[in-house]
């Protein structure tokens, strides 16, 4: 299928720790079309990230290892590139931006220098041209009084500021993919608004493909138009974006919505008990035989406990991975 | 006469130095403060909420005398507490807690949990050990951990896990008044939900009030009766929570609430984002500090600072519009 852009198969990622190798990423699959937001959700140690720096070749070897799986970029196994390759589409075809904006920018180096670098990396530009357009980005970010500021470090600029410098780092090459770890998770509400505003702006100008991770359920309802959804390490449910918010099927992503506090959710003067999951989630090290979601679970019976189950199509677009599929009369009403 | 509050703030005021030396003068003075004045009852939740920079953070640790404040008074049941001597602060002080963000950060690696927990108790009456044991033990079944996990070190724990210990270690006292930061920001939307119940449990049972500082509008809004919002050191608006997302008076809280993504993707008004960012306190802008961001701002709001005045019955707002009329 010539839509599809990105097409992660199988993939399984593995850290050698001291008690043993654990798969942070276990048999992950799907994909990513041209145009498209792709959110992909869970909450701290689900794999997302992992998964994500998977893509562009990040994840440093030893201890990671990739046990299996392919990373389709355009129809080229991403997994079996060159280094230098790989380096050629990484930051031009496809570039990141990540949660932290300090740590991810070099805090030696004026900011222009570092959004002209893709420029001069990848596309050949001199320095003067380079930093031209790094300026012309700058100002698209909306920096205020961007071409004064390209001798600045990034110790001068707000945390927003920072990000928006990412940002324009990212686009300067007009990526095909845009991978966006935690875009916004260290920024206040506002800037987040601001920064995800731009963040739509910007693609549908370039016309990119945007993979965005993240565990606030509110920006993929804002953002994305379909949402995986992960829990360790594996992707559990799979649906467009209205199904997964009015239809959720794996208990997993029900137990996620409903434990939300929602604005405006307050009923006169009575806050509701949130309903919340129980437990904690299992450790990357520990072998469980059957679905990993079985001992939070308010649905589980015999069966989640002896075999894993797989993938199941729910609707048009909609999968998930739970034995109620298969066995509906298990739901029960009240949980 | 209404019952008197259980805590008094008034025109609470805190301005940091920064630069200068030993002998040098300060360079500049950071405003982290200006001016604060609120009230808490007893078994209320009170929340702080407002950006990073607000100085919602040190208006909670001033209310410890964690950090001394410039001016201002603050009085915890009838009594003045900064002009207390330590010994007498330090017995008032058991009858307030507090609990962290930071569930990794804030509590000692190289202590058990049963150390952990009953450590303010050897700052007072100092109860034989099999008895600090049992408190302890009795403290942990409170907030959901298991009577095995008392010779446990913290890295054996999970955030949850190590927010609860956190928790266990602020009733242990057994205190009037917590002042919880932001004490599920660090975790996990699952994880964050059971805290948030546990938090309200055990306000029920031990008639506890809550100065809830946070960031996360809905958080506060779920688990507050009242909320100040703060906007560059100065409360700009005071209101109950029911009215406060539903009829925010003051265009700071308007913003705020406007810019929140809410999870419903039918509901297709991209978030609001409000042009600019926090002004410096070192420098803070001549009248309302938020004239700069407003898309309301006249005059008036560029030479004088409103004060924060009762617009309707418990709503009180800090802006000119309201003055005679709301905002439309």
């Amino acid at each position: 299928m010539s839509d599809c852009l990105l097409g992660i198969e199988d993939l399984s990622v593995s850290f050698g720790t001291p008690e043993g190798s654990a798969r942070a990423v276990d048999r992950v699959s799907f994909a990513l079309n041209r145009g498209e937001t792709l959110g992909v959700v869970g909450e701290s140690g689900c794999g997302k990230s992992v998964t994500s720096l998977s893509i562009l070749g990040l994840i440093p070897s030893p201890p990671g290892a990739t046990d299996s799986g392919r990373i389709l970029f355009e129809g080229r196994n991403l997994l079996e590139l060159k280094p230098k390759d790989l380096r050629r589409i990484r930051g031009r075809d496809i570039s990141m931006i990540f949660q932290e904006p300090m740590t991810s920018l070099n805090p030696v180096l004026p900011i222009g220098r570092q959004v002209a670098e893709p420029l001069m990396v990848h596309c050949g530009l001199s320095n003067a041209q380079a930093l031209a357009q790094a300026a012309e980005w700058l100002e698209r970010v909306k920096i205020p009084a961007a071409r004064r500021r390209l001798d600045d470090y990034p110790h001068q600029m707000s945390g927003g500021m920072r990000q928006r410098v990412m940002i324009a780092m990212a686009m300067v090459c007009r990526p095909k993919l845009l991978i966006a770890d935690e875009p916004t998770t260290a920024l206040d509400v506002t800037i987040q608004a601001q920064i995800l505003s731009l963040m739509v702006g910007l693609k549908e100008e370039i016309g990119m493909s945007l993979l965005l991770i993240t565990h606030n359920l509110g920006v993929v309802a804002q953002m994305a138009s379909r949402v995986v959804v992960m829990y360790a390490g594996q992707v559990v449910e799979e649906a467009p974006v209205a199904d997964l918010f009015d239809r959720p099927f794996h208990p997993y992503t029900q137990g996620l919505l409903r434990s939300m506090p929602r604005l405006g959710g307050r009923s006169a003067g009575h806050a509701h008990r949130l309903t919340e999951i129980p437990g904690i989630v299992p450790a990357i090290t520990e072998t469980l035989i059957g679905c990993k979601f079985t001992a939070r679970c308010p649905h589980a019976f015999d069966r989640c406990r002896e075999k894993a189950p797989d993938l199941f199509r729910i609707r048009q677009g909609q999968q998930a991975r739970c034995w109620l599929k298969e066995s509906p009369e298990r739901r029960r009403a009240d949980a | 006469m209404p019952e008197a509050p259980l805590l008094q703030v008034t025109d609470l005021v805190k301005h940091f130095p920064q630069g200068g030396g030993v002998l040098a003068k300060p360079k500049a003075w950071v405003k982290a403060v200006s001016g604060v004045t609120f009230a808490i009852h007893r078994g209320e939740s009170f929340g702080l909420v407002g950006e990073s920079g607000c100085g919602k953070t040190t208006v909670g640790r001033m209310v410890l005398r964690l950090i001394e404040p410039t001016s201002g008074r603050i009085e915890f049941d009838g009594r003045g507490i900064l002009q207390l001597n330590r010994k007498d602060f330090g017995r008032l002080r058991r009858r307030m807690q507090i609990i962290f963000q930071d569930p990794y950060s804030s509590l000692d690696p190289r202590m058990t949990v049963e150390q952990i927990i009953t450590e303010p108790l050897l700052a007072g009456g100092r109860p034989p050990r099999a008895e600090r044991r049992r408190i302890a033990e009795e403290l942990l079944g409170k907030v959901g951990l298991r009577g095995a996990d008392l010779d446990k070190y913290p890295h054996e724990f999970s955030g949850g896990q190590r927010q609860r210990i956190g928790i266990a270690r602020a009733l242990c006292v057994r205190p009037e008044l917590i002042v919880a930061d932001e004490p599920v920001s660090a975790l996990d939307v699952s994880i964050q939900a059971q805290v948030i119940n546990l938090l309200q449990d055990l306000q029920r049972e031990f008639g506890l009030s809550y100065i809830f500082i946070s960031h996360d509008l809905s958080v506060v809004e779920h688990i507050c009766n009242r909320v100040a919002v703060m906007y560059l050191g100065s409360i700009v608006e005071l209101a109950s929570t029911d009215v406060f997302s539903r009829k925010p008076r003051h265009p700071y809280t308007e913003a705020l609430l406007a810019a929140v993504p809410f999870p419903d993707p039918h509901r297709n008004a991209a978030p609001f984002a409000m042009e600019g960012d926090v002004p410096s306190p070192i420098n803070p802008p001549p009248g309302c500090p938020f004239h700069p961001r407003c898309r309301y701002a006249f005059e008036l709001c560029r030479v004088e600072k409103p004060a924060l005045i009762p617009a309707v019955e418990d709503h009180s707002v800090a802006c000119w519009l309201n003055e005679d009329r709301g905002i439309e």
